[in-house]
């Protein structure tokens, strides 16, 4: 599973920064900016591009797939076929249309939960940092505890209390164990924004600290807030899946973690019904690689040192500037 | 050393939490636990097995919560888990048969991760710009971002269903008979390729990843600039100044990403039947044993504390500035 | 090893027919970026004389640093050396390879960066980074490490019982003077300093520069200092180089060059800078700011800022012109047949 891999506060994509000069012409240009690095960062751009095709099948499942995932049939565990792409499986539904119908829920819980997950995380993490003492102290007893206790333990148990849980309930309980990381990186981003002139100029002109939070503090947090949701996405598809697998969560929702439930109840890789399994997997992977793409990209785009150093552009600079000297030697000696 | 003992302070207090959740989120939930028990039961059971059951979930009725609760505490402290009645034995007895296989298993393969990611990340930023360092963390963030399980069930597929080289399933062969023997070694280690290689491939991307990171940053830092002045070889650069500096955050982070690294252990005990921990607790949910996925929740919890700890004591090592803080 | 420690005891007498210990021939660093190429220093030449105090002042971005790097071939990608050579002990280091490079490291030519703090392993002590130096270079009798250790410790007035602490341990003036002894464990030709008095306070700046000076004269080694703080220098340097915009303008002898500077930018830094001594003058900056290295401008680089600029400054890179000792890279100063 993932290990957030930002190498720490403030990774990501370059801020408009929190001064309202030319707001107008400065935010446009940060976006062509955006774009352009996007275009040309490879890793961005497979990760935009999978994320895209993800969005797109979620919004519009009925395009691609035309048969009921969940409707009875007679054909049980059947082999591919031209009428069931990727066969059925054990109450005669049509897998494909499993994977297809069930890439909107999987979407539905990464992006609530990386949403709620980053949200609460803010609160907390900013709280803590603005409030300080005995608050600071408390909430960061709560996020530490919660932090060095194994999740997904507790995530076991506490869906098992949900016997007939489906996807709301898998969206609440990961999104109340998910902010401890998260509220950690803020709070401490937070606390070093504490001292910074434009912070104290706000409270000389007496504005009111949930002003100063929300205005002044939490926009220049922009990057990080970022990163931490595509984290927490990442997490929730992947511990999603695996609480799915487990067999939680499974209530009327159509999901590939679901499926491979079933595939592994039905033992597919001994039965020859591959695909049952490889699919769904596959796109849990293609997803979480979307989510771990786009938020590596962004670390390297906002901190050029960690750029990979192609080897062609190199050389391709180092040519450019032996053509220069050559140039200027001539136009010297004439 | 202060902090070391703030910090073992704080995981009394995170074990305190563990076991108050333990005891008070079954009840929370409409219905007694007792009854989701019962009902695996089928059929009717008269009030002794009913009362024997609560007693080992820590509910007696005739005292109130708080006495409950400190009586759950008190046993615990004693060790009286309770009893799992889906394996038909006292939990500390099921932990104890199944803690050694984790801890083989998740020990080796997680220092194992660590020891080689924390290297090919060194030598990704060491030669960076070189076709090494341009695949390699591409290559990894992709591993980072698969699930567990699906690995293991991949490698099931062409290892042991496809070649037949090795066994998909079961910490150790049905017939075998533990023993120290040669044979048994053996099947046991065969038993264990799979599940490892599966977490090994998953887990070792996170460590590259950041271990690549903060030397590419340390790289740049004056006192690499100075090696080299000094006419040091590059491989005691890399080493002594390079790595060993970058290698603190990893150690930090290693606490951190304990959480994700016992979920995917759960996982692929649960995919291979790998007797361990993990599969235990994973059954346990399928037959509502409370007292035991209590039991194992505790214990996973206790084994995360402890190695948080010594990655403390590590960090505390290696790094001189944190002494003087304490 | 221990033939030239003895060496030393008795203090360096290099021949004066020796020559020059440093010959930098049209030098040259670029920076290889995505966006284009940065010509950070451009054609640079100089001697260096054995003993000699060479100072190198320019303000920020003006190349001094990279200069220096360039000549120790400690440069880090993206920076590069792009042309010219760097003749130390009769051999090119352009040319070297790195294990060739290791064997003058050190030994012949040791360095003193900015600041202590970054530049000391925060995870060794002091004398686990002394020992490392030592033994990279062939000294392995434990002895004789600790020995010299301490030796070089007490020249700089420190208690080598701080040969166990670590850098944090310091404060920033032991820090720095420690960085100064370990530079001088090989008792080296030549020591190249990154401004390594601009992290301290001004009292402990001086009291370093007066140590530097104090350790020059005994032991009589080279040294090369870069700073941006003109007046830090001209009481301790024999030769004054003044940089700008990658280039040299002014080289000299320092008294010459402060007494009377020749260059006009030469004139804007003193003038920054007045004497508490000297009468009152009203105080004047150089207004403008140092030109895109990327696309360097065509003639003079300081033509845009200079107050006395010409026609033919803005079309014509001038040379470098020897004027009473003093090259000065300035048309003010081409009297025909006197350019170098």
């Amino acid at each position: 599973m993932a290990i957030p891999v930002t190498t720490g506060a403030g990774a990501g994509i370059p801020e408009t920064g929190g001064e309202l000069t030319a707001a107008g012409p400065r935010r446009r240009t940060a976006l062509r900016r955006f774009t352009q690095a996007i275009r040309t960062n490879r890793k961005a751009t497979i990760g935009v591009a999978l994320m895209a095709i993800f969005i797109f099948v979620s919004l519009f499942p009925g395009l691609l797939a035309h048969q009921s995932p969940t409707a009875f049939s007679s054909k049980i565990t059947a082999a591919p076929s031209a009428a069931h792409w990727l066969g059925t499986d054990n109450i005669g539904a049509d897998i494909y249309a499993q994977v297809i119908d069930g890439t909107r829920n999987v979407m539905i819980l990464a992006i609530t939960v990386g949403g709620l997950t980053t949200a609460f995380a803010m609160v907390i993490g900013v709280a803590a940092a603005y409030l300080g003492g005995v608050w600071d102290g408390v909430l960061n007893f709560v996020t530490d505890v919660l932090l060095v206790i194994p999740i997904f333990p507790l995530l076991v148990i506490v869906a098992s209390l949900f016997p007939s849980a489906g996807n709301d309930e898998l969206i609440l309980v990961l999104s109340f164990t998910g902010w401890s990381y998260t509220a950690r990186q803020l709070r401490s981003q937070a606390q070093s924004m504490r001292s910074r002139d434009f912070l104290l100029a706000a409270r000389v002109r007496g504005e009111r600290s949930i002003y100063v939070i929300i205005v002044e503090i939490i926009p220049t947090m922009t990057s990080l807030l970022l990163a931490s949701f595509l984290n927490n996405a990442l997490y929730a598809v992947l511990a999603g899946s695996g609480l799915q697998f487990i067999g939680l969560g499974k209530s009327n929702n159509v999901s590939w973690g679901t499926t491979l439930y079933w595939a592994n109840q039905n033992a597919a890789w001994t039965t020859g019904r591959y695909l049952w399994f490889i699919v769904p997997g596959l796109c849990i992977a293609l997803l979480g690689v979307a989510f771990a793409f786009i938020n590596y990209a962004f670390d390297e785009i906002g901190n050029p040192a960690l750029r990979p150093l192609s080897a062609a552009k190199a050389r391709k600079a180092a040519e450019a500037s032996t053509r220069r000297r050559l140039a200027s030697h001539g136009a010297r000696a004439s | 050393m202060r902090l070391i003992l703030r910090r073992a302070g704080f995981f009394l207090l995170t074990l305190w939490a563990c076991l108050s959740l333990n005891f008070f989120l079954p009840r929370l939930m409409p219905g007694s636990p007792a009854d989701r028990i019962i009902s695996h039961l089928h059929g009717a059971v008269d009030q002794s097995t009913v009362r024997a059951i609560e007693l080992s979930l820590g509910i007696n009725n005739s005292q109130g919560i708080w006495s409950q609760y400190f009586t759950y505490l008190g046993h615990t402290a004693t060790g009286n888990l309770g009893l799992s009645y889906s394996q038909g034995e006292p939990v500390s007895k099921v932990i104890a048969g199944a803690l050694p296989w984790t801890l083989g298993l998740v020990g080796i393969t997680t220092i194992l991760a660590f020891i080689l990611g924390t290297t090919i990340g060194a030598v990704a930023a060491w030669r960076r710009g070189s076709r090494f360092d341009s695949v390699m963390p591409p290559l990894f963030v992709f591993t980072t971002a698969i699930p567990f399980f699906w690995v293991g069930m991949v490698l099931i597929l062409i290892f042991s269903v496809e070649l037949g080289w090795l066994p998909g399933s079961g910490n150790v062969g049905q017939l075998t008979i533990p023993s120290f023997s040669a044979s048994y070694i053996g099947d046991v280690l065969d038993h264990a390729i799979l599940p490892s290689l599966t977490l090994l491939v998953t887990g070792i991307g996170g460590w590259v990843l950041t271990m690549r990171n903060n030397m590419v940053t340390t790289l740049t830092e004056d006192y690499v600039r100075m090696a080299r002045a000094k006419g040091l070889s590059s491989v005691r650069v890399m080493t002594d100044y390079g790595a060993r500096n970058a290698i603190l955050p990893n150690l930090t982070g290693f606490a951190m990403s304990l959480g994700f690294v016992v979920s995917g252990a759960i996982l692929v005990e649960y995919v291979f039947n790998y007797q361990g921990v993990g599969y235990y607790l994973l059954n346990a949910v399928g037959y509502d044993d409370y007292p035991l996925m209590q039991g194992l929740f505790l214990i996973i919890t206790m084994a995360v504390l402890i190695a948080i700890l010594l990655s403390d004591v590590a960090t505390a090592i290696l790094d001189p500035r944190t002494r003087t803080a304490g | 090893m221990a033939h030239a420690l003895a060496d030393d005891q008795h203090g360096v007498t290099s021949p004066r027919e020796q020559g020059p210990i440093l010959q930098i021939r049209d030098l040259s660093v670029e920076y290889v970026l995505e966006s284009g190429i940065v010509g950070a220093v451009d054609k640079v030449s100089f001697d260096l004389n054995p003993g000699e105090f060479l100072a190198i002042v320019g303000e920020s971005g003006c190349g001094k640093s990279t200069l220096l790097f360039g000549i120790a071939q400690l440069l880090n990608p993206p920076a590069e050396i792009s042309g010219g050579s760097v003749t130390f002990r009769g051999r090119n280091l352009v040319r070297l390879s790195d294990k060739d490079l290791a064997a003058v490291r050190w030994k012949n030519m040791s360095v003193v960066m900015q600041s202590a703090m970054n530049a000391l392993n925060p995870v060794k002590s002091v004398g686990a980074q002394f020992k490392d130096a030592m033994r990279a270079h062939g000294v392995t009798s434990s002895d004789e490490i600790d020995q010299r250790s301490a030796t070089v410790l007490r020249m700089v007035g420190i208690d080598p019982v701080h040969l166990k602490s670590y850098p944090h341990q310091l404060s920033g003036g032991m820090r720095q003077r420690s960085m100064i002894a370990m530079a001088m464990l090989f008792t080296p030709e030549l020591i190249i300093m990154d401004e390594p008095t601009s992290a301290l306070d001004v009292v402990a700046q001086r009291s370093l520069m007066a140590q530097i000076k104090d350790l020059q004269r005994e032991f009589g080694f080279a040294v090369i200092f870069v700073t941006h703080d003109m007046s830090l220098v001209s009481h301790y340097s024999n030769r004054l180089m003044v940089m700008y915009a990658g280039q040299i303008s002014e080289v000299g002898p320092t008294r010459d060059l402060f007494d009377s500077p020749r260059h006009p930018y030469t004139v804007g830094l003193t003038e920054a800078f007045p004497s508490i001594r000297g009468p009152k003058v009203p105080l004047t900056g150089i207004p403008g700011s140092p030109p895109d290295l990327a696309k360097p401008p065509e003639g003079c680089r300081f033509a845009p800022r200079c107050p006395q600029v010409m026609l033919r400054c803005e079309t014509d890179p001038p040379p470098q012109y020897e004027v009473d000792g003093i090259l000065v890279r300035c048309f003010l100063y081409d009297n025909a047949g006197g350019a170098r």
